[in-house]
């Protein structure tokens, strides 16, 4: 073997390692691309059967009828509303446990609180099912009965409705928003803390007027990701949030877009299922603008760091 | 404003209830995990028999078990391992080794990126599409487990990115310039180096995969046979190999259909069994984030 040829045996495992991890690298393209060309081939047959207008602003979804009526304008309400709702209560909860973590406990509480955190991102979504099955629903019946005792237009639905699956959606995201807002909370540059002090603030009015505006990015990084969790999640709510489609009312039983697809794919044919994809491509439509969303204010957080 | 002095802290009181919110939020936050995990024990651990875990439900014997649940979810996780490794592992090497800025590997980043943020039940409808009708595959355990490795394939990659970004330059400088082809440095200085990185990603997905349901109902179904086993070596291998193409639910899917079916007992058994395991793999982490902590400062 010479100098001269052991070198040519080199330069070609060179070139073909590099190939190699190039097509590595590319996968994750070539899945998103596949993704999105299936997800459009599969949801749109069903668009020019029943037509846009009449899924989109239709409110009566009877898919099994006779006369089946494809109207999916409640679907997608609920999983707007119930989204904001689990927002509107997991955020703040959220926020200030990732304030104490970051800013109020001391050292030794924070090492017990935070492996807990983790630990509840950790727990799969059919055990939150269960839980809420198990232990909300018979809550919110009980609530249900007091509330709507001596009503004849109210349909009871057992404790299986929006709210429940509100708060299970709520819990869900709880670690989502607690380890990003507490990252960026800890990434505030001290030197902001100690002028705030120095200036005479007290510990609250720096937290609350000069730490949390400093990590306003990743803040809103964290709602976004805790609104995209809340959006797709489907196994935890399917049986929690009950089995009609109805208008997004607290106590009414609902189905979200994730819940309408996973209940209903078991026993489709035809359209139905055609539309079960169609609900597929509205909710990756929607994951694909908090996608975008989210790179935007990555970029813009990460431009007003650089300055 | 006479008794204003400096002497005298001023009370706030809006300041007092912020700081209970902050308390009550942290507290919500721990009694909710131990609420889940206490209650989940407590109801579950009473199913827990050694038969729960080693037979399989059947109405004809009068069992009621898990172990074939057991035993798809161990395949997944081997099969999805398999395969997401090292494409996850070639592509952060690309990514921090190879590429330059530009317009490929801000793609590959934005896509990424997009894999991890999208929901699993569109996992599940384009696997049960591409991998179930497009090529063939139906309801099968390989299904699930193509359809996961695109669920787990951020974690690796981003974890092993990770983990090469903490390596020093000066080893890379140092592996070249004593005159180690590229590769060589890789496989030699890069992936040893590395190691625990990208453990910590593959038991991150192990985590995942074991917790993943809506992807998985649609592609790997829900059977919950063991495969029947012979005294011919040969079959009984050939067997083994071939429950990858036929279908199998994992402990969260069986779980699923169980609560859905109203045997809360036999799902509560199930939920500990499966809390067992993420507690085993957050220790597992805990091990060995320590460990190449202590590593790093010697």
């Amino acid at each position: 073997m010479t100098i001269t040829g052991k070198n040519k045996n080199k330069a070609v495992v060179e070139s073909v390692a590099q190939i190699i991890f190039t097509v590595c690298a590319s996968f994750a393209i070539l899945a998103v691309a596949s993704i999105t060309l299936y997800m459009i081939l599969s949801g749109t047959p069903a668009i020019f059967k029943v037509g846009l207008k009449e899924i989109l602003f239709g409110t009566v979804w009877k898919p099994t009828a006779a006369e089946p009526k494809f109207g999916i304008l409640y679907v997608i309400l609920t999983s707007v509303v119930g989204t904001m709702l689990a927002i509107l209560i997991g955020v703040p909860v959220g926020i200030l446990t990732a304030v104490f973590l970051a800013e109020v406990a001391d050292k030794r509480i924070a090492r017990i609180v935070k492996p807990a955190v983790e630990l509840l991102a950790g727990i799969p979504s059919v055990i939150y099912g269960l839980l809420g099955i198990y232990l909300l629903n018979p809550l919110m019946y009980k609530l249900e009965l007091k509330i709507f005792a001596g009503s004849t237009t109210h349909q009871f639905t057992g404790g299986a409705n929006l709210l429940s699956a509100v708060l299970v959606l709520a819990i869900m995201i709880l670690p989502t928003v607690i380890n990003i807002s507490e990252t960026s909370i800890r990434a505030v540059p001290p030197s902001i803390k100690a002028a705030s002090l120095a200036l005479g603030a007290s510990h609250i009015q720096t937290i609350f007027r000069s730490i949390l505006p400093a990590a306003k990015s990743g803040i809103v990084t964290a709602i976004v990701l805790g609104v995209g969790r809340a959006i797709g999640e489907a196994m935890a709510i399917t049986l929690v949030s009950g089995s009609s489609v109805n208008a997004p009312l607290p106590f009414n039983s609902v189905r979200f877009l994730t819940t309408a697809i996973v209940s209903e794919m078991g026993y489709s044919q035809g359209t139905h299922r055609q539309m079960l994809f169609t609900i597929g491509l509205v909710l990756f439509v929607f994951i694909m603008l908090i996608n975008i969303a989210l790179t935007k204010i990555l970029k813009k957080g990460a431009a007003e760091d650089g300055e | 404003m006479g008794n204003d002095t400096l002497y005298q802290k001023r009370k706030r009181p809006g300041e007092a209830f912020l700081m209970a919110a902050i308390y009550g939020a942290a507290s919500i936050a721990v009694l909710l995990l131990l609420g889940i995990i206490g209650y989940v024990f407590f109801k579950g651990f009473r199913v827990l028999n050694p038969a729960f875990l080693t037979t399989v439900t059947s109405s004809l014997k009068g069992t009621v078990g898990i172990a074939g649940n057991l035993l798809n979810t161990l395949y997944i996780i081997a099969i999805t391992l398999l395969i997401a490794t090292p494409i996850g592992v070639g592509g952060a090497i690309y990514l921090n080794e190879y590429a330059k800025p530009g317009k490929l590997v801000n793609l590959i980043e934005f896509t990424t990126e997009t894999l991890s943020g999208i929901p699993s039940v569109i996992f599940g409808l384009f696997g049960m599409v591409f991998f179930g009708n497009v090529l063939g595959l139906g309801y099968s355990l390989l299904n699930g487990s193509l359809t996961l490795t695109l669920m787990v394939l951020p974690l690796i990659v981003r974890n092993t990115q990770e983990a090469l970004r903490t390596v020093p330059d000066s080893y890379r400088s140092g592996a070249l310039g004593m005159g180690a082809t590229k590769w060589y440095m890789i496989r030699t200085i890069l992936l040893p180096s590395a190691k625990p990185g990208i453990l910590t990603g593959v038991i991150l997905a192990v985590g995942r995969i074991v917790g993943e349901s809506a992807a998985l109902l649609f592609t790997a179904g829900s059977a919950r046979i063991l495969p029947k086993l012979g005294t011919n070596l040969v079959e009984n291998l050939s067997r083994i190999g071939g429950k990858i193409l036929q279908p199998g639910g994992t402990l969260t899917i069986e779980l699923y259909l169980q609560m859905q079916n109203g045997e809360y007992e036999v799902a509560f058994g199930i939920g500990c069994v499966l809390l067992v395991i993420v507690l085993l793999i957050n220790l597992l982490l805990k091990v060995i984030t320590g460990n190449a902590r202590k590593y790093g400062k010697q």
